[in-house]
């Protein structure tokens, strides 16, 4: 009888652990730094032999970390591999203030524990700045270590608004919401419409964040939202009352800040009414060429805010395609043009600062921070890119539309 | 005038959809008195026999159905003989714990082999789309044939029940079990034959849910089950007329609020209207009033 209470009162005390998130994050917390403290004692070997080579030719130890197994390995992979043609380059130039470049890359599996557990083994083989993550959710959760740790931090791809608040993190895509607005400058500048219709997913905050910043754009540049139609997680397969409406109000172009799986319903059932409009889409449509039996030619025409294209005629790009697709095998995405730009960004900036590997790595941050701000770079997603204070890019939007099923960059 | 029919048309064929999957969760009532909640999955493995034999096997879509419905068949019965039998004496609960369960295990059964990327369907049904008022009214070749085989389903599970001995003796159970077995019928027969007309059903809907709307996940079958579980109350559980009511009318007020009332709001619509009619007619439409013993 004692011995059933006695797994009884542990079941309890489990489950309540289990209950309160913040304390069993805590605990994790604490358990993970236990086994890193144990890590380091056993691996002082190690460390001593790095720091003696440090020593003797110091080097610049850059890490990053992103999935590269799993469902969204495509975009780690990339990230990891865009930025090992920027460190290859430059180390081949002699480096950065004469120092070269060490590229380090753990894999996040994209998950929240798993990155802060890849980031711990980074700066245990002692990396002074850090680029990434790649995805978004894991992005959130190492920007409090880095912020911690005062590490500087650049992601290459991690979109959501929040990620860039501490003064140490720094962001090369758009963020959700400059993508609504960017989308608004590209189709009132390149003048693809006046009439719009647009369909969000109101269940999503990606999705209602570009909604709503494309809205306040459009107005203020005069465009007329003559539809707005949302859906929910719940309701994500029947447009066709949504596009009838929009159909009706005369749009001349509809604009999808979603995902390619629900946008490929939307094309398709359009298409099915005999409605063709201009379509429009962001970051998150990229990939619907690749969409398993999806009917490629519904995408003809369809336009997507993207920050590269591999089939730009560019010297930068074309050189990047090329060494890319001997290093890996094949055509780079936006992710690895994002990551490749980092590199370069970061490069900039501690040349600017005549910061040298010696540094430890919160004067590193502070240094390079204090010169993001001044950096004016012309890269793969963007000529002249600059940073604002608030960490976000500051680069022209540029679009893709797909031809003959494939992305062509619109001038 | 053009988009308000466009709009009936489009509401009528997802009501179809939800009238076809009602069906089976009404039949399964009736009979078994039980709510089976693992038929909204039953629809999902419907869909991916089919992507598994178009899109893999490259089987012609006609035979891709059958094999749908065999293997929802006996799944259907292998779930009443493995999860569903043994509790047949159990407190209604129970079952229903079961069921969810049944839910669950299907649906991450699904997640293992197929992983959790959508995958897009190809339509097994490829007819030219008819168009009305000069191109105005389009009404596309799954709408139409969704349509068609909810009415065709409906008259042939009617004739079935009304004119077959094994019809006569669902009517039975479904009445009174303690009887029905008094009188000689194998209850456990019937209630097995239920579910696995009940599940052939379902993935008749998979297949025209998918078609219609060519996604397919590992939860593809909850939403519409739910709904289609909502036109089965609303007709009056237990009513084969009335799934197929409740079905088409639920569809048609989704539709509609969507496209005159608000897109967000559609699904509060359909759930509140559902409420107030509970409160004026408990039983639905067309159900039974039954006084219960307490």
């Amino acid at each position: 009888m004692k011995k059933w209470r006695l797994v009884a009162v542990a079941a309890m005390a489990a489950m309540t652990m289990a209950a309160c998130g913040s304390s069993a994050e805590e605990t994790t917390a604490a358990a993970t730094e236990a086994a890193e403290e144990a890590a380091d004692a056993e691996s002082a070997e190690t460390e001593a032999a790095a720091e003696a080579e440090a020593a003797d030719g110091a080097t610049w130890i850059f890490g990053g970390t992103g999935p590269t197994t799993g469902d969204t390995a495509i975009y780690g992979n990339a990230v990891k591999n865009g930025a090992q043609i920027a460190v290859d380059e430059i180390n081949e130039a002699g480096g950065i203030n004469g120092y070269q470049i060490q590229w380090l890359f753990e894999d996040d599996e994209a998950g929240t524990e798993t990155a802060v557990n890849a980031y711990n083994a980074l700066k245990d083989q002692g990396i002074q700045a850090f680029i990434g993550t790649t995805t978004s959710g894991s992005c959130m959760a190492v920007v409090a270590e880095t912020e911690t740790d005062n590490m500087f931090q650049i992601t290459p791809s991690g979109t959501t608004a929040d990620i860039t608040i501490p003064d140490n993190v720094w962001r090369m895509c758009f963020s959700d919401p400059a993508q609504g607005t960017k989308s608004a400058e590209f189709i009132d500048t390149h003048e693809l419409a006046t009439k719009i219709g647009v369909i969000y997913d109101s269940s999503d905050t990606y999705s209602t964040g570009i909604y709503e910043n494309f809205a306040a754009e459009a107005q203020a540049r005069g465009l007329e939202i003559v539809a707005t139609e949302a859906f929910t997680s719940e309701n994500k397969t029947d447009f066709r009352t949504q596009l009838q409406k929009i159909q009706d109000a005369g749009a001349e172009l509809v604009f999808l800040p979603f995902y390619y799986t629900e946008a490929s319903l939307v094309l398709r059932q359009a298409n099915e009414m005999g409605y063709a409009p201009k379509f429009f889409g962001c970051d998150g449509m990229d990939g619907i060429l690749t969409l398993p039996d999806f009917d490629t030619s519904l995408a003809e025409g369809l336009m997507l805010l993207t920050p590269f294209a591999a089939d730009a005629t560019d010297d930068l790009t074309v050189n990047f395609v090329t060494k890319y697709q001997e290093q890996f095998g094949e055509v780079p995405n936006q992710f690895a043009a994002d990551a490749y730009d980092c590199v370069y960004v970061m490069k900039q900036a501690i040349e600017a600062a005549g910061a040298t590997p010696d540094m430890s790595v919160s004067d590193l941050c502070d240094a390079m921070c204090a010169e993001m701000v001044n950096v004016s770079y012309d890269g793969l997603t963007g000529a002249g890119i600059q940073f604002t204070e608030d960490g976000e890019p500051n680069k022209d939007p540029k679009a893709v539309v797909i031809e003959n099923g494939a992305y062509v960059l619109m001038d | 005038m053009s988009s308000f029919i466009s709009f009936l048309i489009n509401g009528i064929s997802l009501g179809s959809v939800y009238a076809i999957i009602a069906l089976g969760y009404t039949m399964v009532y009736g009979i078994a008195k039980m709510l089976n909640f693992a038929h909204g999955d039953i629809i999902m493995v419907g869909g991916y026999v089919v992507f598994v034999a178009t899109s893999m096997y490259g089987l012609p879509g006609w035979l891709a159905i059958i094999c749908s419905i065999v293997v929802c068949t006996v799944l259907g019965m292998t779930i009443e003989r493995i999860a569903y039998k043994p509790l047949r004496g159990a407190s209604s609960l129970s079952v229903l714990i079961t069921a969810i369960g049944v839910s669950y295990f299907l649906q991450n059964a699904a997640l293992i082999i197929f992983g959790a990327d959508t995958k897009s369907f190809n339509s097994v049904v490829n007819l030219p789309s008819i168009k009305l008022m000069g191109g105005k009214i389009v009404i596309s070749d799954e709408t139409l044939v969704t349509i068609l085989t909810c009415v065709l389903v409906m008259v042939l599970l009617t004739t079935f029940i009304n004119k077959t001995k094994t019809g006569q003796a669902m009517l039975a159970v479904s009445a009174d079990k303690g009887a029905a077995t008094l009188m000689g019928i194998n209850v456990n027969r019937t209630i097995a034959i239920t579910f696995a007309i009940g599940s052939g059903l379902a993935a008749i809907a998979g297949v025209l849910l998918c078609s219609s709307y060519p996604v397919l996940s590992s939860t593809t079958g909850s939403m519409p089950g739910i709904k289609a579980f909502t036109a089965a109350v609303f007709g009056g559980i237990g009513s084969i007329p009335g799934a197929m009511i409740g079905g088409i009318l639920l569809g048609i007020i989704e539709n509609l609020s969507k496209a005159y009332i608000s897109s967000q709001l559609s699904d509060p619509i359909v759930f509140g209207i559902l409420i107030i009619l509970l409160l004026f007619k408990p039983s639905g439409l067309m159900g039974k009033q039954i006084q219960e013993k307490v």
